[in-house]
């Protein structure tokens, strides 16, 4: 069978429907907004726009969403791989609970996270009275942007990385141990390779979440200008100002990050589907 | 009888039992650190001064018709993500043409947009400083800072929602048991409702949970667009700020708990379904 020939038309009816009705509907809902986002920055003219977003506090914003996100997503990407190991591989009570309540940063609303973990961490917090004897905060510092992004981002990699954990054929393994290997040379060089794809998609996924992530950032990040100010924050601020033009400059930057991660994600997807068709 | 030789079994797939104890145990904490307590923290705030006073404080009329606000658009955004989901993994799974690729990621794109940025492209869209602002003015339509602008947004973040949980599931079923149905004489519409439908279902409502969820709990997008306005435009989430900001902390865990009450029945009907129909759903999950 050559894919790449089924171009004859399919049998079956709706597809003028069906495809009318999405383009319609991507068009009102998610386009034609995006289209007056891009549209106003190129009515501003792209000097302009530089000019306004070249500002030591934007660069601050944006420099503080993009650092804060990348350190979260690389704690979830190891914390994701061990929970989703832990998940598949091992037997122990209350795995079951674990296994659901890993998709509550999905489910819960991220203000409630947000003012839940302002709770926990201000300074007459539960956690927040446990460190402070140790000299630390987290509540009002950039480690509480951390903390949030953790949450948000957790089930990113689990929920990719659990599934390719389940396949794995455990011949493979045992064909390794076999063969003289130690079991942490096993996992490093048999398992570690097949989930690589996996990993990098959750950790893309989870990194494009955080990057622009706001309702359970405001409520522990203590919004300083230069120090805790994330770049939603920014644009919500502006808007308020009804400085359309200054809101829209950092939305811009925003969304040519996003595209760029949207990018990184497909072309992750497309070296690892090349490299499954080559193994 | 081949002699029996005893030697300690030792399971080479896995890791000493030593190491696995200890994984184990850091997983345990960091859940219970990272997700347990936060969700412990908005039910023990909301009932600190007992559960009468949490109770009250959901009588508020703003708290009352936020929720009525947060229902109204969920009930408006869920059923439209629902058709708009079947109808764009029915043209994707269901035939060939150029462009699929495109369209799936611009499906997808909502994913990656901060919900921050979507509203404020909804403002800069229909906004009163913008010209199609201006025209719905001039005939006396409100859009931003209106229900419109709130469901508009809430479409927004949840479009990916439904589509994303079918496409996988319907490409893998393929069209055959349609054509059968189609040259056994049904209509197209019977052909989706009779064979389609029923192989769809529980990824549907998988899709359409998610989906809920989202819609319900949307804060960023909706905080945007909704203009704040006390007991008009504030929703479940936005109210919860409010009261926060407020320093009425009862008030606003009490409402934050009804959302996480919410959280906790979407995990619990999620749980079952991956449960019971653990062999459907596999097919979204490998993707």
């Amino acid at each position: 069978m050559k894919a790449g020939l089924m171009r004859a038309r399919s049998p079956l009816p709706g597809f003028g429907l069906t495809f009318g009705i999405t383009m319609a509907a991507l068009s009102v809902v998610v386009l034609l907004p995006i289209g007056a986002l891009l549209g106003r920055g190129i009515a501003i003219g792209p000097a302009e726009l530089w000019q306004m977003i070249d500002t030591p506090r934007i660069w601050a914003a944006l420099a503080l969403s993009f650092r804060a996100a990348l350190i979260a997503s690389l704690f979830n990407l190891v914390f994701g791989l061990l929970l989703a190991w832990v998940l598949v591989r091992y037997r122990f009570p209350g795995r079951g609970l674990v296994d659901a309540a890993v998709d509550l940063p999905f489910a819960l609303p991220t203000a409630v996270a947000g003012i839940a973990l302002g709770a926990l961490y201000a300074p007459n917090g539960v956690f927040g009275q446990l460190l402070a004897p140790f000299g630390i905060r987290v509540a009002y510092t950039e480690a509480g942007i951390w903390l949030a992004l953790i949450f948000i981002g957790l089930p990113f990699v689990v929920r990719t990385v659990q599934p390719v954990i389940a396949e794995i054929d455990h011949e493979l393994e045992e064909a390794s141990a076999t063969l003289g290997a130690h079991r942490a040379y096993t996992l490093r060089r048999v398992v570690l390779p097949i989930l690589t794809p996996a990993l990098l998609t959750g950790f893309a996924l989870a990194m494009a979440r955080s990057v622009g992530e706001y309702g359970s950032v405001i409520f522990i990040a203590g919004n300083l200008p230069f120090t805790s100010e994330i770049a939603p924050l920014l644009i919500v601020i502006r808007l308020e100002e009804y400085n359309y033009d200054a809101a829209a400059a950092i939305g811009i930057a925003m969304l040519v990050i996003s595209f760029a991660m949207l990018l990184a994600i497909n072309l992750i997807q497309i070296w690892s589907r090349r490299r499954i068709a080559h193994a | 009888m081949p002699d029996v030789i005893l030697v300690p079994h030792r399971d080479v797939t896995t890791e000493p039992r030593l190491v696995r104890g200890l994984l184990v145990g850091v997983v345990l904490l960091l859940i219970g650190i990272l997700l347990f307590a936060p969700l412990a923290a908005v039910f023990a705030s909301a009932l600190s001064e007992g559960l009468r006073a949490s109770l009250e404080s959901l009588t508020l009329p703003e708290v009352r018709s936020a929720i009525r606000l947060t229902l109204m658009v969920a009930a408006i955004v869920v059923p439209l993500n629902a058709v708009l989901g079947i109808a764009a993994a029915w043209a994707i799974a269901k035939f060939d043409f150029r462009g699929k690729a495109v369209l799936i990621t611009l499906i997808d794109l909502p994913f990656s947009v901060s919900p921050v940025v979507a509203g404020l492209s909804l403002v800069l869209l229909a906004g009163a400083q913008s010209s199609l602002g201006a025209w719905f003015a001039a005939h006396d339509i409100r859009i931003v800072f209106a229900l419109p602008a709130i469901v508009l947004a809430t479409l927004f973040v949840t479009f990916p929602f439904v589509a994303r949980e079918l496409i996988p599931i319907m490409i893998e079923q393929g069209r055959a048991e349609e054509e059968a149905a189609l040259t056994l004489g049904a209509s197209g519409w019977r052909t989706f409702r009779t064979v389609t439908l029923p192989n769809i279902r529980w990824a549907l409502l998988y899709g359409v949970l998610l989906c809920n969820a989202r819609a319900m709990g949307e804060f960023g997008a909706v905080a945007v667009v909704s203009g704040k306005i006390r007991g008009e435009t504030t929703t479940m989430p936005i109210m919860v700020e409010m009261l926060y900001n407020e320093y009425l902390s009862v008030a606003a865990f009490s409402l934050a708990g009804v959302l996480a009450l919410l959280a906790l029945v979407t995990l619990t009907l999620k749980s079952l379904l991956e449960w019971r129909h653990a062999d459907v759903l596999a097919a979204t999950r490998r993707h």
